[in-house]
């Protein structure tokens, strides 16, 4: 019985392109029984209206704590979802919490920052271009920009970034990494960050984490010493790695079809807006998906749901999905309304979204002003995945210019 | 044609979508992001924007009615 229920995330012929697998679960079994690393078994969504039903359900979190929860990594701790961490974001504070962040990420807020975003663009390009052809725009860019923006934002000294690469890839870790190297890696950025967070206090700076510790201090309960130190801890992983992985993936999407993604895109500048928004539909390779922890007995697509279950919904499977796109298959840079599931849904979606869009428009105006015949310097097809992560990326993009 | 925009706002999460899409028409909170319906009764040439941030919203917070 259990060789027939397949390993979950599935393999991809090559770095951009989905998964077989999705369309026929699409079309033959939308609430499909897969197997996580850890051996666990779990349901998966693939249709984007189940998609986003389950999503925008305030009754399930992606918190899996509970002890009949699915393990989603190989080592012993289970993965970012089962920590007790993750437990903050979805307890019946989180409406709470939630509020007091949302004030750091309004779109207003995000805009004061484009231009030091774009500042810190045209430094990297500068260093990439010093470096000479071909380059990895991955490395020279992608990684860089959005880990200088959230330190920024946070405070926090950008000279660490290496480390803190690590600490995230470890904080996300679904085979990479062995129990011994995530407690050592969880046990530094611990330390870390308290450290950061008591400087922060007495000598409080221009930042969000100085913002937030005066919250803390004021003692009106809202926010303790511990969750401060959880919040900056996960802020700073979900600020750089999946913006870092998505510059690198949205520029090779757009370079694989020059003629009608790139071109076009010199010849028209308005539509990077929404050629940003179908980078983030057609990405093929974002990961791991979303879980939730089904706490009461439901029914999706017909299909009943016992309480205790895991499900595991696939926002990439749910993009690609026919019955919610015309042409889903085609990556059409014009497309307009694109209600795609990248960012998730419903009171859990994500938080730093906006700046997560500001930082990938910026990223590509830029680039299509300094090096309009930017061209990858290896074929799409030979792009090699990042693998062992909840978030999906590439390895490198090779470019000429 | 007239036309009016309902707004759930306790379903709102302040991801700023609309603010994006529709400039004119919506702004948000600065205190906790939650968004502002500044034209209620949209001017006509706003009407595709706002459709668009109607569509696009993650909390499915917004419509668009005749009235």
């Amino acid at each position: 019985m259990s060789e027939t229920v397949p390993v979950y995330p599935f393999a991809h012929p090559a770095a951009l392109e989905p998964s077989p697998e999705w369309e026929r679960l699409r079309d033959e079994c939308p609430v499909s029984r897969v197997r996580m690393v850890s051996g666990d078994e779990a349901l998966l969504l693939t249709r984007y209206a189940d998609v986003r039903e389950l999503l925008a359900d305030p009754r399930f979190t992606h918190s899996l704590t509970a002890p009949d929860a699915a393990k989603v990594s190989t080592a012993d701790d289970g993965g970012v979802f089962s920590s007790e961490n993750s437990a903050m974001t979805a307890g019946p504070d989180h409406p709470r919490w939630r509020r007091m962040m949302n004030k750091s990420f309004t779109v207003k807020r995000v805009t004061a920052m484009r231009p030091r975003i774009e500042e810190i663009a045209h430094q990297l390009i500068d260093d990439m271009l010093a470096g000479g052809q071909p380059g990895d725009l991955q490395s020279a860019l992608g990684f860089p920009l959005p880990v200088f923006v959230i330190c920024e934002l946070l405070g926090v000294d950008p000279g660490y970034r290496d480390k803190f690469s690590h600490w995230s890839d470890a904080m996300l870790n679904l085979t990479k990494y062995d129990q011994d190297e995530l407690t050592t890696a969880a046990a530094e950025f611990q330390a870390f960050m308290v450290q950061h967070v008591q400087d922060k206090r007495s000598k409080p700076g221009d930042d969000l984490l100085s913002e937030l510790a005066a919250v803390v201090d004021s003692q009106d309960g809202r926010l303790s010493e511990e969750e401060l130190v959880i919040t900056a801890q996960g802020l700073l992983v979900a600020g750089h790695e999946t913006t870092a992985n998505m510059i690198g993936k949205m520029v090779s999407m757009l370079l694989a079809d020059r003629p009608r993604r790139w071109e076009r895109l010199l010849d028209d500048r308005g539509l990077i807006n929404s050629a940003v928004e179908e980078s983030l539909r057609f990405d093929a390779n974002p990961g791991f998906g979303l879980p939730r922890y089904i706490s009461e007995d439901i029914e999706v697509a017909g299909c009943p749901i016992a309480a205790g279950t895991t499900v595991v919904v696939s926002m990439a499977s749910g993009n690609r999905d026919e019955r919610a796109y015309p042409e889903a298959g085609e990556m059409l840079i014009d497309r307009v309304p694109n209600p795609h599931l990248a960012f998730g849904v419903g009171p859990h979606s994500c938080l730093g979204q906006a700046l997560a869009r500001t930082e990938l428009q910026v990223v590509l105006a830029v680039l299509l002003d300094r090096l309009p015949t930017l061209e990858l310097a290896v074929p799409a097809g030979e792009l090699r995945r990042r693998d062992g992560l909840i978030v999906g990326g590439l390895e490198e993009v090779p470019v000429r210019w | 044609m007239v036309k009016r925009i309902e707004f759930d706002e306790p379903k709102c999460i302040a991801a700023g979508q609309c603010v994006m899409t529709a400039p004119e028409v919506f702004d948000q909170r600065d205190e906790d992001g939650v968004a502002i319906v500044l034209q209620p009764v949209p001017a006509p040439e706003h009407w595709d924007a706002v459709r668009d941030a109607v569509a696009i919203c993650p909390a499915a917070a917004l419509l668009l009615v005749d009235i």
